[in-house]
């Protein structure tokens, strides 16, 4: 794959690796500097493993104090700055460049304070997002936000990305269940934005840090709110012959006012994919699956279940299948967030992330379908359905060059299928390197005027993660 | 993942096998969460998905290992924790063995790293050498902060540090022989009588033996049988380890012969991982490729068997056990019920302790060559067992036991100690000052 293009790498960086390195060395303490040059080539991509270009050296800082060094430097010497958590990104958010400084923040994983009585938590960047849930589970708390990835992603990461998950349906995405952070910029001033209330006056740059991508600057703390867990939760599984039907189906559930925790899609071949991993007892012989979670006291959960089964009723449902255990709800779940890596049993692939209005999801499903099948490829749906956030997995063959490169199309076709349809290019992932270029197919020039504007205020020289969101071209001048 | 080996690359059958594991690894990143060394040390590079990145890009390039390589590999404990967590079925063992073997052939380490690592290839794997090591590392045990003082004789006093100060007597249960089923004989097995296990604690392997004939089994421990291989096969050894392998295999089948064999019993999980990969280390071999299935197939941990016995419930014993699940045991062999199960019937109550994926430090002989990162993974284990408040802590493995031992006061013992008692056996010197409490 090589459509998207990279920014040219600074000669004048380049030039001078030598004594950056150096004067990094001199930065960091001993084991925090990547630079050998075969020990860099493990960081030359995260999870869009697609696209790869070795950074100039990896800073593993230990401190808030020695990202601000870090950043201090380069922005003095003129050095692009990638930001990376733990490198788990589906829009290749953290794929650093030839004269980029990646700064990592994996060994700054420490959970600093739980405050129940104000239901926070303060933490490292690099915690990861189920270490905080972990570190509170035995009071009855969780942080709710949970993307796929929440075993390994970094709560810096998610910031980054914005990111959600199945249950952002009910408790919103990490922006809604963010208080503040701890943000270096990039000339190496270190600001706290927010705090421990819901709003903290002024102008709501916590807003606009979350989802910044890491170009506004490096998040190295984050307090995040608690959210006391439900009395029971109960994932049922619904069953449907079609993917059409299934779709309809998560409209119609969510236009009567009925929100649960999550409703999960999943069309056969995801189905046959997970099962495989997880044996989580999911019905092979469906062509769609739902995933709903219902939660509260056991007369909530069945009041609200019997209005979902009389709405799936309609929708000609096939298999109503109750979870019966602990045990079965886990499995189901470890299937379903587990379902992107699994597919690597069967082949590789490109995920998408577009998001489109509950109405319109028959209609793109049908379309993802036309789309892959015209390209000569499969397709494997899992997703948000609740919140319209879809995840088409494109298979393909990596070691194929032509293979990869109609999936790449069938990608771009997707996304601005999604796009047409009143949606938007990502729910989650971040536009990253992926969706970069289409961004013009979702927003006029004057809405990425404004953008590019507000990025420009943090970073003037576009030095932090700069090959990524905005497209190249007609980008503000420095 | 993208590939990128030449026809000739792949007609070496290593590498071929590499390449399949290689492709099916699509880099999500998950194996960094639930690994040891990347949570200690915060660094991808000290990760599964870091290290299948190396080992590919040193055998895409026909590269002889480097200094980096060597050092990066060298820290991954083998726990297998991220193929536990691989949800596209990466199958990392046999991709960093093969990485090790390439390491062995094409680098040449640091005169007192090759030292270390050759004076335990020569030590551990025989009983009366090993003996002999231990008995004079008692008499070097005061010198242990002295060496430790130096990066390149870390190793040195990690060593001192672990050799107990006393050693059990010779046991005969380790030598060859047939221990007859009491009454009915509903079984013949086999029992691997080991190589470190048998001088550190010759226990285990008695009360295996007195626990199976009381249950009507048979069991042999055959003449000729030597260490399973796992610990040179660990260094990337390979002649050495599939000498030991041949060796066995051929022993094992001989018994197979006289009389049938329900299973080969083994007590260190260690040693089980590597004899049921015996199938797959042997696969080239014509002549033995096989013979040595047969026996993978034949491999089965204590526990496993036992708990095809269908072992009555016991009288509760009021005694909390915090179950350590060796990493060879949870993640190498995928037995996690089983000993829980038996342990849970035999009357003790059982505990979990947190971050139980996680590995104590121990494995193999990392707690020598490693000391640094093993002595703050044993931290980190023995807090968690110790936060359960348990009255003992029961694992499978003897280097576990080692490990753990050398951390905390609580008692550790092999489960099927506690589950010979349990069933009609001596209560465990171990234990003995422990009071059972009778539930009121």
């Amino acid at each position: 794959m090589d459509q998207i293009a990279f920014l040219e790498p600074r000669p004048a960086v380049l030039s001078r690796r030598r004594e950056i390195v150096a004067d990094l060395l001199d930065l960091l303490p001993e084991g925090c500097l990547v630079h050998e040059p075969r020990e860099l080539v493990p960081f030359e991509t995260d999870a869009f493993v697609s696209y790869r270009r070795l950074p100039l050296a990896v800073a593993l800082p230990e401190t808030t104090q020695q990202v601000a060094a870090v950043l201090k430097y380069c922005h003095r010497y003129g050095v692009p700055v990638v930001p990376r958590g733990a490198g788990t990104s589906l829009a290749g958010g953290a794929i650093p460049q030839e004269d980029a400084v990646v700064i990592g923040l994996s060994k700054m994983a420490q959970i600093l304070e739980v405050d129940f009585a104000n239901r926070t938590a303060t933490v490292q960047a690099g915690v990861t997002n189920l270490a905080i849930s972990d570190a509170v589970s035995a009071d009855g708390y969780f942080y709710a936000p949970d993307p796929s990835s929440q075993l390994a992603c970094t709560i810096g990461g998610n910031i980054g990305m914005n990111s959600g998950g199945a249950h952002c349906l009910k408790y919103g995405v990490t922006t809604n269940n963010l208080l503040g952070v701890k943000l270096v910029l990039i000339d190496g001033t270190i600001v706290d934005l927010g705090g421990k209330a819901l709003d903290a006056g002024g102008l709501d740059l916590l807003g606009v840090v979350c989802g910044g991508e890491g170009q506004l600057g490096i998040v190295t703390e984050a307090t995040v709110r608690l959210v006391a867990r439900p009395e029971g939760a109960r994932p049922v599984l619904f069953g449907f012959d079609s993917s059409e039907e299934a779709g309809a189906c998560v409209a119609d559930v969510i236009g009567a006012g009925i929100i649960p925790v999550a409703i999960e899609f999943m069309d056969k071949p995801a189905i046959e994919i997970c099962e495989a991993f997880a044996q989580a007892g999911y019905p092979m012989d469906v062509e769609a699956l739902l995933i709903v979670e219902v939660e509260g006291s056991e007369a909530e959960m069945d009041a609200m279940l019997a209005s979902i089964i009389e709405i799936a009723g309609r929708h000609g449902v096939k298999v109503v299948k109750e979870c019966q255990s602990a045990t079965e709800a886990a499995l189901i779940w470890k299937g379903r967030k587990s379902a992107f890596g699994a597919t690597g049993r069967i082949a590789d692939y490109i995920c998408m992330d577009g998001t489109v209005p509950l109405s319109q999801l028959p209609h793109v499903l049908r379309g993802t379908a036309e789309i892959v099948a015209k390209h000569g490829l499969r397709v494997a749906n899992v997703f948000h359905a609740g919140d319209g956030n879809m995840h088409p997995l494109i298979l393909f063959n990596a070691n194929d060059p032509d293979d990869a490169a109609r999936a790449e199309a069938a990608g771009n076709e997707i996304l601005k299928l999604c796009v047409d349809a009143g949606g938007c290019l990502t729910g989650e992932h971040g536009v990253g390197i992926e969706k970069r270029d289409l961004m013009r197919h979702q927003y006029s020039e004057a809405d990425l005027a404004q953008q590019m504007a507000v990025r420009a205020a943090f970073d003037p020289q576009w030095l932090l993660n700069p090959s990524k969101v905005f497209p190249l071209e007609g980008r503000p001048a420095a | 993942m993208q590939t990128n080996f030449t026809a000739e690359q792949l007609a070496d059958p290593h590498v071929a096998t590499s390449e399949k594991i290689l492709r099916k690894c699509v880099h999500c990143g998950f194996c960094t969460a639930t690994c040891p060394t990347y949570v200690t040390l915060g660094n991808e590079l000290d990760s599964p998905r870091g290290r299948i990145y190396l080992i590919k890009d040193m055998l895409e390039n026909g590269r002889p290992a480097d200094a980096e390589v060597v050092t990066h590999i060298d820290r991954c404990l083998s726990c297998l924790a991220c193929t536990t967590t691989c949800p596209s079925g990466v199958d990392y063992m046999h991709l960093v063995d093969h990485a090790r073997m390439h390491i062995e052939e094409t680098y040449r380490r640091p005169f007192w790293n090759r030292l270390t690592r050759n004076i335990l290839a020569a030590t551990l794997p025989y009983p009366s050498r090993f003996r002999l090591a231990l008995k004079a590392a008692a008499l070097g045990r005061p010198f242990a902060g002295f060496f430790k003082r130096f990066k390149a004789f870390e190793p040195i006093g990690a060593m001192l540090d672990l050799a107990p100060k006393t050693l059990p007597k010779a046991s005969a249960s380790s030598k060859p022989g047939t221990y007859d089923a009491a009454g009915e004989r509903r079984g013949r097995v086999a029992i691997l009588s080991g190589c470190a296990q048998p001088v550190l604690k010759p226990g285990i392997n008695e009360a295996t033996i007195r626990l199976l004939t009381r249950l009507g089994v048979e069991v042999v421990a055959p003449a000729g049988e030597v260490c399973c291989g796992s610990l040179v096969h660990h260094m990337g050894r390979e002649a050495q380890a599939l000498e030991a392998a041949r060796r066995n295999v051929d022993v094992w089948l001989a018994e197979v012969e006289k009389g049938g064999l329900d299973a080969i019993i083994i007590t260190a999980s260690g040693c089980g991982t590597t004899i049921k990969d015996y199938g797959f280390m042997l696969r080239l071999d014509p002549v033995y490729a096989g013979k040595a299935a047969r026996v993978s197939a034949l491999a089965k941990d204590v526990t496993e068997y036992l708990a095809t016995l269908d072992l009555p419930q016991q009288e509760a014993k009021g005694l909390t056990v915090a179950y350590h699940s060796a990493c060879s045991m949870q993640h190498g062999q995928k037995i996690t019920m089983a000993p829980k199960t038996l342990l849970k019937k035999a009357g003790f109550t059982v505990r979990d302790p947190a971050e139980g994926h996680l590995c104590c430090g121990s494995a193999g002989t990392y707690n020598i060559l490693q000391p640094e990162i093993s002595a703050k993974l044993k931290a980190r284990k023995v807090k968690n067992i110790e936060a359960t408040k348990p009255d003992l802590i029961a694992t499978g493995n003897i280097g576990c036991i080692t490990q753990i031992a050398t951390g905390t006061a609580v008692p550790i013992l092999h489960t099927v100690e506690l589950l010979d008692w349990a069933y009609g056996g001596e209560k465990p010197v171990a234990i003995s000052n422990l009071a059972t409490k009778m539930p009121a």
